[in-house]
């Protein structure tokens, strides 16, 4: 466990009592994916809040229940936090309902940290497939942030087409900058007429773009699928499990460890993650 | 801390007199046709002494099958939403069973571990336990394989001892039993003596649960153990509900137009959509990774991380299965099995 | 006894069937419980008697069950008579199931066919006995006041495990109504309104498919008389329709279909 590191608990408010949020921005990122930026209502919990990357909520439509998110800001940037969801299920479609001005709930932060600490001096290789590069803007911006800290910073970023991509400027911010190495690929067929980036599947780019293993760490997020198929193409690289970082999704319900539904071997993805290394998962049960 | 004394089974009325002046409801094993279960009483003779187990548990005193977190109001696009008011009236549990009364440390151990549960919390401030030891068991009890016993004093504030018809030995083991006793103030009697040991039921140990935490991940990797034993399992959720260890819970809200609720509801991981994803991954998908799930979780996964075993013996998972998966029979395999 | 475990030895002895679901002792006398027996050495194990309830066609739902392929199943009157409806729901296909019926003397019938199964149910003696009448006749003449407080009194004891759906061989929903949250149809939370909803959903998706083996009473921990419950509709649709499930392979469902003719005096 020594990798991962834990970030405070909350102070002591009920956990099951959420922050009154007001929608402060709506951005339609992709066909049924949306980016709240949300703001506490009350200053003093504004002023109060902290967390660090890696850590998620429960975000609260009253009257329909929470769903849980990675917090996709980084804690660099005050005065807000942003969420990305797609539309799956009755939460989803409630949250993806409201306009700018409501009011929504959230709880968090939970879980644990990215231990960004551990990583100054190293290169940063960030790999994420469509929905998942949210779990992951939060570190890229929180490293980017604090750019001196790290050396290369290198994201291959994929989708199914190219409406599916998310965080479009984002991704043409990252693109213009020199110090950052952006790949974008969408599936083949996925490509438009006037796509300038690469096409083909996310872990064929990774083979491609062939990243040094060498001081680097690598942080990978995306469908089940292409977690498969891009780990072997990173140990060939020769990463260690150690160092290949991801954050799991499961279904969770309370966010603090008790509810039980994250449980998986001794651990809850809610309070010992969701940030695993690969070789945590490698001993855990593969029940998630 | 333990005193000793007696009392008088014709002195549990006026007990329970002095407790209802303090203010405490009193809950209690009362039987209804063939079952028992607890109820508030306010007199002895509704308190049935002689059961052997109820059927559902006494968690609902700090864990009640549902409880609202919070009350909202909605206003278009805003809400109003509050925490309900407290529901932890001060209640004496009387009359629970050594396995009930240990099985608290496990729902504490859940609820209090990392963060605050004032749902939780408050009720269990307010609760002092009145235990009643075994004169006899059933085939289904095994609390003496999981480090319990028919009067095994922890969990309870106050234990009562029957020593004949007429009499009870009572251990005064806390400070809320203390101020019970103080209540109680003469009613209880000096006590010189002994006699408890004899007055106990005999519950001959069928495993040692202890080296399980290590062993049992040993054999997680057998399916057609744990499919041998889950295949007559219909995944429903009765065993979770009945057990007073149990802890998984829902969160789910209510609501009409304008008004709403949420609720913190019981739930189990033995049903299929527990573990299911919004994509549509379950990562438990057979009866038999959710059978696996629950043994394992009880008997190793809790014992790891929170210190507490996740089965006090009662037994009332394995009298309530509609079809008899005895839970001491499935350990006992599991102990006896190579890895 | 006996001749239920010759049976069941000679089934697997000669690959008839791959599996034979029937009953073993339980965890106490008074006790019996599903058993799976696989070889024939096994059959040893299979008992006979009146704590021998649970429908063994419900383990036809489950997905473990069937991958061993042919299946011989020991039945009551009333497992036949799931069989039957479960086939007429096309739930069940020819060549899968081999009925063991079992009668009062303790010889078993092998039924290999669905029109064997037929067969034995149509001779089965019909109806509901004295005591049972004279249940339903009670309930029915009580003050509607009084009655609503019996079911309300049930209901309220309802801890929403849904023994009873898993107990019962015809909730076989691969997605229940409980399971679905757009809309929420039933609440999750066991209060008396969601309980109320719960069982009577469950009781109106059952009426004229009940075929009354009482796996759903037996089954609830809390004792809820769900069996009385599913008999009041049954014999609604009984008398309304003249209609009666478990009884042909012919698709015969009272609440799905309409006949111009259909009796028309409860609509009041």
């Amino acid at each position: 466990m020594s990798t991962i590191a834990t970030a405070a608990a909350p102070a002591r408010r009920s956990p099951y009592t959420p922050y009154r949020m007001r929608i402060a921005k709506v951005t339609d990122e992709a066909p049924g994916v949306k980016t709240f930026r949300l703001e506490f209502v009350d200053p003093a919990e504004a002023a109060g809040f902290e967390f660090k990357a890696g850590q998620f909520g429960e975000y609260s439509v009253y009257g329909e229940g929470e769903s849980t998110f990675c917090i996709a800001s980084p804690p660099t940037r005050k005065g807000y936090i942003e969420c990305t969801f797609r539309q799956v299920g009755r939460v989803t479609a409630a949250l993806a309902d409201r306009d700018e001005g409501d009011i929504i709930g959230f709880r968090g932060p939970y879980g644990n940290v990215f231990p960004i600490e551990d990583w100054h001096g190293k290169n940063l290789l960030f790999i994420a497939g469509g929905i998942a590069l949210p779990p992951m803007r939060c570190v890229i911006w929180n490293c980017l942030d604090l750019r001196d800290r790290y050396r290369d910073v290198t994201i291959i970023y994929g989708a199914r087409s190219v409406a599916d991509l998310v965080y479009k400027h984002e991704l043409a911010e990252w693109a213009a900058r020199p110090d950052v190495n952006l790949y974008t690929t969408v599936d083949p067929g996925g490509q438009t007429p006037d796509w300038k980036g690469r096409v083909g599947f996310v872990p064929t780019v990774v083979e491609e773009v062939g990243p040094s293993a060498a001081d680097t760490v690598a942080i990978v997020c995306g469908p089940p699928i292409m977690i498969k198929l891009t780990l072997p193409v990173l140990t060939r690289l020769g990463f260690q499990p150690e160092n290949i970082f991801t954050t799991l999704e499961n279904r969770m319900k309370c966010g603090v460890g008790k509810c039980g539904r994250c449980n998986v071997g001794k651990l809850y993805v809610c309070k010992d993650g969701p940030v695993f290394t690969f070789a945590q998962l490698r001993d855990l049960p593969p029940e998630y | 801390m333990t005193a000793q004394r007696i009392l008088a089974r014709q002195n549990l009325g006026p007990l329970f007199e002095r407790i209802a002046r303090d203010g405490r409801r009193i809950l209690a094993p009362v039987r209804r046709g063939d079952r028992v279960a607890f109820e508030p009483v306010t007199r002895p003779d509704e308190v049935a002494l002689d059961y052997v187990q109820t059927r559902t548990s006494a968690k609902s005193a700090v864990f009640p099958p549902y409880e609202p977190l919070l009350r909202f109001t909605l206003r278009g696009a805003d809400v109003q939403a509050d925490e309900p008011p407290p529901a932890a009236p001060p209640t004496v549990l009387f009359g629970v069973h050594p396995c009930d009364a240990a099985s608290f440390a496990t729902l504490a151990a859940v609820f209090t571990w990392d963060s605050p549960d004032p749902p939780f919390e408050r009720k269990r401030a307010n609760l002092t336990i009145i235990g009643l030891s075994c004169t006899r068991g059933d085939a289904y009890c095994f609390c003496t394989s999981v480090g319990g016993g028919p009067g095994d004093p922890r969990g309870s504030d106050i234990l009562l001892t029957p020593l004949d018809d007429t009499h009870f030995l009572v251990e005064i083991l806390t400070e809320r039993g203390q101020d019970v006793a103080q209540l109680a103030g003469p009613l209880l009697e000096p006590h010189v003596g002994n006699g408890k040991e004899a007055a106990l039921a005999r519950i001959a140990p069928r495993f040692d649960a202890r080296p399980l935490a290590a062993k049992l991940p040993a054999l997680f990797n057998h399916p057609a153990l744990w499919q041998e034993q889950s295949l007559r399992c219909l995944g429903c959720g009765a065993c979770a509900f009945v057990c007073p260890t149990c802890t998984c819970f829902d969160i789910t809200d209510e609501r009409d137009r304008y008004h709403g609720v949420r609720l913190r509801c019981w739930d189990s991981c033995g049903l299929a959509l527990f573990t299911l994803h919004a994509s549509g991954h379950n990562p438990r998908t057979k009866q038999s990774e959710r059978w696996r799930q629950r043994v394992m979780h009880k008997f190793a996964y809790q014992p790891e991380r929170l210190g507490v075993l996740g089965c006090v013996g009662c037994g009332r998972c394995s009298r309530a299965c509609p079809v008899d998966m005895n839970l001491a029979q499935h350990v006992q395999q599991l102990a006896e099995t190579a890895v | 006894m006996d001749a239920l475990r010759t049976k069941a030895r000679e089934l697997l002895a000669a690959g008839a069937v791959q599996l034979v679901v029937g009953y073993a002792a339980g965890s106490e006398p008074g006790r019996a419980r599903p058993c799976f027996v696989r070889t024939p050495a096994e059959a040893d194990g299979l008992i006979w008697n009146e704590h021998c309830r649970q429908n063994l066609a419900t383990y036809l739902q489950k997905p473990e069950v069937r991958a061993f392929g042919r299946v011989a199943l020991v039945a009551r009157p009333s497992t036949l008579r799931a069989l039957l409806q479960l086939a007429a729901e096309s739930q069940l296909g020819e060549g899968r199931v081999v009925a063991l019926f079992v009668t009062d003397d303790g010889a078993v019938a092998e039924l290999p066919t669905l029109a064997a199964i037929e067969e034995a149910v149509a001779q089965l003696p019909r109806g509901l006995t004295a005591a049972e009448h004279q249940e339903l006749e009670r309930i029915a003449a009580l003050p509607r006041a009084e009655r609503w407080a019996f079911w309300a009194g049930e209901f309220a004891r309802c801890i929403k495990c849904y023994a009873c759906r898993a107990a019962c061989p015809l909730c076989y929903c691969a997605r229940c109504i409980t399971e679905a949250n757009q809309p929420q149809w039933i609440p999750v939370s066991s209060d008396p309104l969601g309980n109320l909803e719960w069982n009577v959903v469950r009781a109106m998706h059952l009426a004229g498919r009940c075929i009354e083996c009482g796996s759903c009473s037996d089954a609830c921990p809390e004792g809820l008389r769900l069996d009385l419950l599913n008999r009041v509709l049954a014999e609604e649709v009984r008398t309304q329709f003249g209609a009666e499930p478990g009884l042909s392979l012919r698709k015969d469902y009272a609440l799905a279909s309409f006949r111009p003719d259909d009796k028309q005096e409860y609509i009041r």
